[in-house]
Parts: structure tokens; sequence; C-alpha cells
């Protein structure tokens, strides 16, 4: 019954959203004016639609309905229940099932609370969300409907993937999709936009709370990602240039890029074309992250099934909409006026340059990512990995950094270097100091080297935007650029600290041996079963000491699931805040040893640190906008009431 | 007239520096995929026309039985990979992914020595039926069924 309940209010929002799509497209004329009231209420509704269909599921995987395909395939009774939970989405028609409705909400939130924008603009803009949704609503329910029933009732499901059981895949996958999907709305602004020439400072200031929530989600997401990676997979590294990572890598630098230019767009009213171009690209990066993951072109932990037909149906869906939209653009380009011109040194300048960077890195990324599917169409099998990308990405990293440290300095329109170099030797000569002092002290490669000395800077300079300011007055908007600007230097400080100081260790230890790991001593006390609800295991107990400090444990498992049948490594952490020891048990030899796999990683928290920061810096100017929007609204409308009063 | 030129100049100019830059980009992303995309070698690849010593390559294949040594460390293993028709050895210092097996499919990344023995770096084994390296999906329905078949 639930089953059928989510099936129908699936098909009747995908019939909304047809009604949504020909409402809003007719409310634009003159004749079809009366159809346009319905637009807003048709698109609440499809949200809410959406809503129950996916509770729906999420019920039936909690109840582990065994009559239904999608859950005996993925789920199992004897899952611990936070896990069948987040089984609804760790697989491919609950996932697609997530996006739909993340998009179906995003759309109906837009429509019940954006009225900064003129109303034909917001038709449009909801056509063109109800346009994209057409689409995955197609590919839903014609190639891979979550509510299938099964002909015959099995005694058992067949579980879900070892790898996936974990408390990562109960927040990661929707945070990264609340992200995905949030660039829709940006996608459907820039189309709105588009159809009724309206790119200006209002169509920017509407947009950019939209783009900054579903960039913070994107954030989040790669955040967590990168963790889950660190500690699930036990190969120690947190950045594998898997092409799933980079799925989700690519939509967050072309929305990096699109907030800061929607950021001109609003306070400058410049950038008007290439606002919208990024609006356009970014979520088309979403969709071709999705065709990536879901379409089976690419096997890892993500591709959950392969199916050639569900390739083919998202690939026609990437080219209709990313094709009907560059066209789009094409053909309004042209139209979209010159906005505000600035000169080459000042903030808009710096940001166009930054947005470039960003641009080429995005290219970089791409390029590396479908390299290996056209080689392989070409006949031969290659793989691109960390020697491309690394040195590539960093190529374009590097003067985007130095740029960044600069950028908030400067004044909009004209500024001159001569003004702001003062305020950069404190930054420079720090930078050159640890530079220094790293190229002295230790063994780094260049990259880690560039790595410290610019997060040095940079950790310095985007705290200068602050000085000589009143902080109690500074916006919040303001107070978040800087965090998420010193988050990025936090960030790059782990990820150069990690590469330049980790100290591995791979021994084979009898029970009672001590290793030495960089400042560590790290004992095996012993090897025990141990079981949980649907697994065995080996348990190693580590008793592992700092510079001779306080002994603590650490117990790393080799685990054998048993539904379905696999083997995963279960690594263990030590945090201290200088940096992580992490452990992985490997097996044992013939002679009684254990193969033990240690690192002490120097300030590898730093990396995810510096992820929640960027995050929290967007969430504040979030809050500082949309706090700002609603003081103007309620001026403006006082003072509407009060011409009002003084007219009678 | 000048002054009416020039906002379409500026835009002009800024369009091309940005086309300029990612153009730049994308030579590079291709010139840098040439040198550095590592190959895919099948024993018999490698034994017809062995890439360059410091080239990072993968090589797949079955692991053949009986072939699975593991060194006086402990923590070093030697084992043969073959693909029915040409045999390479490989040389692996860490921990081995839970289903390398004798007899079963393995993809290693590393590089060719000087003395023909293969030194990885990383092992992908087949973790599940879901989850196989790309390389992977090919090989074991093509060569691996004869492979096994004439390892037994």
């Amino acid at each position: 019954m639930i089953a059928e309940i989510g099936l129908a209010a699936l098909w009747l929002a995908a019939a909304l959203a047809g009604l949504q799509l020909l409402a809003g497209s007719l409310g634009l004329t003159a004749r079809g004016e009366g159809l346009a009231g319905i637009v807003r209420p048709v698109a609440v509704v499809q949200g809410a639609l959406c809503a129950v269909a996916f509770l729906s599921l999420i019920v039936l995987f909690c109840e582990t309905d065994l009559s239904v395909k999608l859950v005996a395939m993925n789920s199992h009774s004897a899952k611990p229940f936070i896990f069948k939970l987040a089984g609804t989405w760790g697989n491919h028609e609950g996932s697609m099932l997530l996006w739909v409705t993340v998009m179906g909400l995003a759309g109906g939130f837009v429509a019940l609370v954006e009225k900064r924008l003129p109303e034909p603009t917001m038709l449009a803009t909801l056509a063109g969300q109800a346009f994209v949704s057409l689409g995955f609503y197609a590919f839903l329910l014609l190639s891979s409907n979550p509510f299938e029933r099964m002909p015959v009732v099995p005694a058992e499901g067949q579980g879900l993937n070892p790898l996936l059981q974990d408390m990562g895949l109960a927040f990661h996958p929707p945070t990264l999709y609340l992200g995905y999907v949030g660039l829709s709305v940006a996608f459907s602004f820039a189309i709105g936009a588009l159809v009724t020439r309206q790119v200006g400072p209002a169509f920017a200031r509407a947009m950019r709370p939209w783009v900054l929530g579903a960039w913070i989600f994107l954030t989040l997401g790669i955040t967590a990602g990168s963790y889950w990676a660190y500690y699930e997979l036990g190969w120690g590294g947190w950045w594998f240039w898997d092409p799933v990572e980079n799925a989700s890598l690519m939509p967050w630098l072309a929305a990096t890029a699109l907030l800061h230019s929607a950021s001109v767009l609003a306070s400058r009213n410049a950038l008007r074309a290439w606002t919208v171009m990024l609006g356009v690209v970014a979520f088309s990066m979403s969709m071709v992250g999705t065709f990536l993951v879901r379409s089976g072109i690419l096997t890892s932990v993500h591709a959950f099934a392969v199916d050639p037909e569900r390739g083919s149906f998202i690939l026609a869906l990437l080219a209709i909409n990313i094709g009907g939209a560059l066209t789009l653009f094409g053909l309004r380009a042209a139209t979209v006026t010159e906005g505000q011109r600035f000169a080459v040194v000042s903030r808009e300048g710096a940001l166009v340059f930054n947005n470039v960077m960003l641009s080429a890195i995005l290219g970089i990324v791409l390029f590396g990512t479908l390299y290996p599917l056209v080689a392989e169409a070409m006949g031969a099998k290659v793989s691109v990995g960390p020697p491309y990308f690394n040195p590539m990405s960093a190529l374009f990293l590097v003067p985007m950094l130095i740029v960044l440290a600069i950028g908030p300095l400067l004044r909009w329109r004209r500024d001159s270097f001569a003004r702001v170099r003062p305020m950069l030797i404190v930054p420079a000569l720090l930078a050159a100091a640890v530079a220094a002092g790293v190229a002295v002290w230790s063994k780094a490669h260049v990259l880690p080297l560039l790595g410290l000395m610019l997060a040095a800077g940079l950790g310095v300079a985007s705290l200068l935007p602050l000085k000589g300011r009143d902080l109690r007055r500074t916006p919040l908007s303001t107070w978040g650029m800087v965090l998420a600007h010193f988050g990025v230097a936090v960030a790059l400080a782990g990820m150069a600290s990690e590469s330049a100081f980790s100290v591995e260790k791979l021994v084979a230890a009898r029970v009672g041996d001590t290793t030495r790991v960089g400042p560590w001593e790290v004992k095996l006390d012993r090897i025990e079963p141990v079981a949980g609800p649907n697994w065995t295991a080996l348990e190693a107990r580590l008793y592992a000491s700092y510079a001779g400090s306080r002994q603590i444990e650490a117990r790393p498992q080799a685990r054998s699931f048993w539904s379905p049948p696999q083997q995963t490594s279960e690594s263990a952490l030590v945090t201290r805040w200088n940096g992580q020891l992490y452990a992985v048990l490997g097996e044992e030899a013939d002679d009684g040893r254990w193969q033990l796999r240690l690192w002490w990683k120097p300030f590898v928290t730093l990396i995810w640190l510096g992820g929640i920061m960027i995050a929290l810096g967007g969430l504040l100017a979030l809050v500082g906008r949309v706090a700002s929007d609603l003081k103007r609204f309620v001026a403006r409308d006082r003072i509407a009431d009060r011409r009002e009063s003084q007219g009678r | 007239m000048t002054s009416a030129l020039k906002p379409k100049h500026q835009r002009l100019i800024l369009a091309l520096i940005a086309l300029a830059a990612l153009i730049g980009a994308a030579l590079l992303a291709i010139w840098g995929l040439r040198s550095q995309a590592s190959y895919f070698y099948v024993p018999a690849d490698i034994r017809a026309d062995p890439p360059a010593p410091d080239r990072a390559v993968r090589l797949g294949g079955m692991v053949q039985r009986g072939s699975i040594r593991t060194e006086a460390d402990g923590v070093t293993i030697g084992f043969v990979v073959g693909d029915g028709k040409a045999t390479v050895p490989v040389r692996f210092r860490g921990i081995v992914p839970s289903l390398f097996v004798e007899g079963s499919g393995v993809v290693a990344e590393g590089k060719l020595g000087a003395d023909g023995t293969f030194v990885a770096d990383n092992l992908l084994a087949k973790h599940d039926e879901k989850y196989v390296p790309r390389e992977m999906q090919n090989m074991t329905q093509d060569q691996a069924k004869q492979v096994v078949a004439e390892t037994r």
C-alpha cells in the first residue's frame, strides 16, 4: 500500500510539473495570463508530493518491506536501523528519487518565498525548473522505478554494500544532493532571466542566497565525503581524484565562481552575461556528475548498477538541458546589455581573474575525468590520477590564491597596488619565512612547500579586511567572506602539511612488539575476535603513546560481513591537536606476525576543519544577506504604508 | 565615437582574455594527459611492447595459482600475473585487498622495473560482484575464463 502511495504521488508530481511548465510558458503570453496565478501553488504542491513519495520509500526501507524489489535488493532485516534508513538513498533508484525530491522541494520553496523578481521572470524561472524536473521524473518513472514490487516475496534481502554501512552514508549523499540540485535553482533563474531579458543586479540579488545555500551544502558534502573516504577506505589518503570525487568538485568550482560573479553583478552591475553563463554551467556540471556516477560508465563504490539504457537516458537529458540552455544563451547573450566598467586593478578585476582561474581548474578536472572515457571509446584503456591533476590544477591554483590574498583589500571600480602594498608586507614576509624554514628543515617537495607558503600568507592576508574596522559594526557578510577565505588557508595548510610531513610505517608485528612511527610508539597488545550485528571481525588492541606520554588505545579491525559476504578494514584514528595517528590491521602472516600499517599525519585534520570554516563563512554571508534583504523589505513596506495613509 | 565604442571594447577584451586562458588550460590539459595518463597493460602487452621504466602504468591479469610468496619482512609479497599468453612477476609492499586471492583477477598500479619485475604501489582487487575495477570488467569476460581454465 505504501509503495503504491509513493508511486501515485510521484506520477502526480510529474503531471504537476508538466502543468507548471505549460502554465508558466503560457502565462508569459498575453492570452494565457490567467494561467500565471496557478504556477506558484502548483510548484509548492509538486514539492510536497515529492516529499510524500520520498517519505514512503523511507518507511518501506525502515520496515524492510521485502515485497518491494528495491528493498529486497539492497536491504536486510538484520541491518542496524540507521543503515536501513540511510539505505534508502544508498542505491541508484533511491538516490535518483532523492534528487527529484530535492529538486521539487527547491522549486516549491522558491515559489513560496521568492518575491524580489519581476513576475514574468519568476514564471519563466519556474517553468524552467519544471522543464528540467520533467526529464528527471521521466527517467525515474520509466527506467528506475523505486517502488517496483517483487513477483515473489523473498525470505531475506540481499543487504547493503558494507563499505556503505557507515554513518557517513547517512549524511554525505543528502548533503551533496542538496548542493547539486540546489544549483538547479540558479540554472532556472538564469533561464528565466534570459527568457525575459532581465539580467541585472536585482536578478543577481535574488539568485545569490540560493547559490550560497547550495554552495554551503556542496562544501559540507565534499568535506564529509573526503573524511569518509579517508577513514573508511583505509588507504590513508583524503582525496583520490576519483571520477566520483571530481563529479562533486566540478559543480563546486563552478558554483564558487558563480557566487563571486553574482556578487559583482549584485553590487556593481557588471559581469552580466558571464554570471548567467556560470548559472547554466554550475548545474550542468551537477548533471554531468550525475551522468558519470549514475550511468554505470564508471565503476566505483558509487556506481550501484551498470545499465547502459540508463546511461543513454541521462545522456539524452544532459544534451537537451545543457544544449538547450546554451542555445538560449547564445541567442540572448548579445541582447544582455553591457554592465558598468571597471579598471583592471580593482575588486572586480581580481574577482574576474579568479573566476577565470576557477574555470580553468574546472576545465582541467573535466578533461582529466572524461579523458579515460574518450580514450576507451578509441580502444585505449588509461587512467588519470594525481600525477596529472596535482601539478595541472596547482598551475592555476597558485596565482588564484595570490590574487585571493590581495583581492578583498582592493576597492571597487578603480584602485592601485601602491595603496595596498604596505598592508601586504607582513603576509609576504611570513610566507617567505615559512618557505625558507620548510625548505631548510624538511625534504618537502615543491607543491607542499608552495602550499605551506601560500597558506601562511593567505591566512594573515585574509584577516586584513577586518583591520581598522569597528568589528561590532562589520556586516555579517564581510565576516563570512573573511572566515571562508581564512578557511581556504587552513585547509591548504592541512593538505600541504599532510603531504610534506606524513610518516608511514608498514610492519609485520608479533603480539607485544612496539613500532615507532614519527613521534609515536605503538604497541600491539593483543588480537581478539569481536562481533557486530551483521559482521564479525578480528580486532587489534594497540596502545599508542605520543613522545612518551600517556598510552591511548586504538582498535583497527578487519571485518567480515556475511550479507553480502565481503571484508572491509576499519581503520583506527587517534586524534591530537597537531595531527592524527592512523592505524590499519592487515593479514596474519604464516609465522604468527600481523601486518600493521601506521601513519602519523601532522595537522591533517586542518583539511576538514578548513572545509567546515569555508561552509560556515558561507552560512554567515547567507544569514547576513537574508537579514538585510528582510530589513529592506520591512522598510519598503513601512514607507508604502505611510504613503498610503498620507494619500488618504 | 570612441567613447561609444569603449564599453563594447572592454567587454570584448575581457571575453578574449578569458577565452585565451581557457584555451591555454585546455591545451595544457591535453599535454598533461598525454604525458601523465597511465595506460592499462595485460601481461601479453608488457612482453610485446614494455612501457618505459619510469612510466606509471596499470597491469591487469589473473593471479597465478601457487605463485603468492611472502618475503621475510612479512609485508612484501611476490606473485605472478598472467593472461593466458604471458606472465609477469609482481612485487608489492603493503596490505593486500581482502579479496586478493590466487586464481582471481587483480589490477596492479605501479612501474615495470629494469629486471622485468613489476613493482606495484597499489593493488585493486574485485571487492564484490558490484565493484570491479573498470579494466577488469572486460577482462573477466574475455580472458578470465580461458585463463582460469588453463591454470587449473
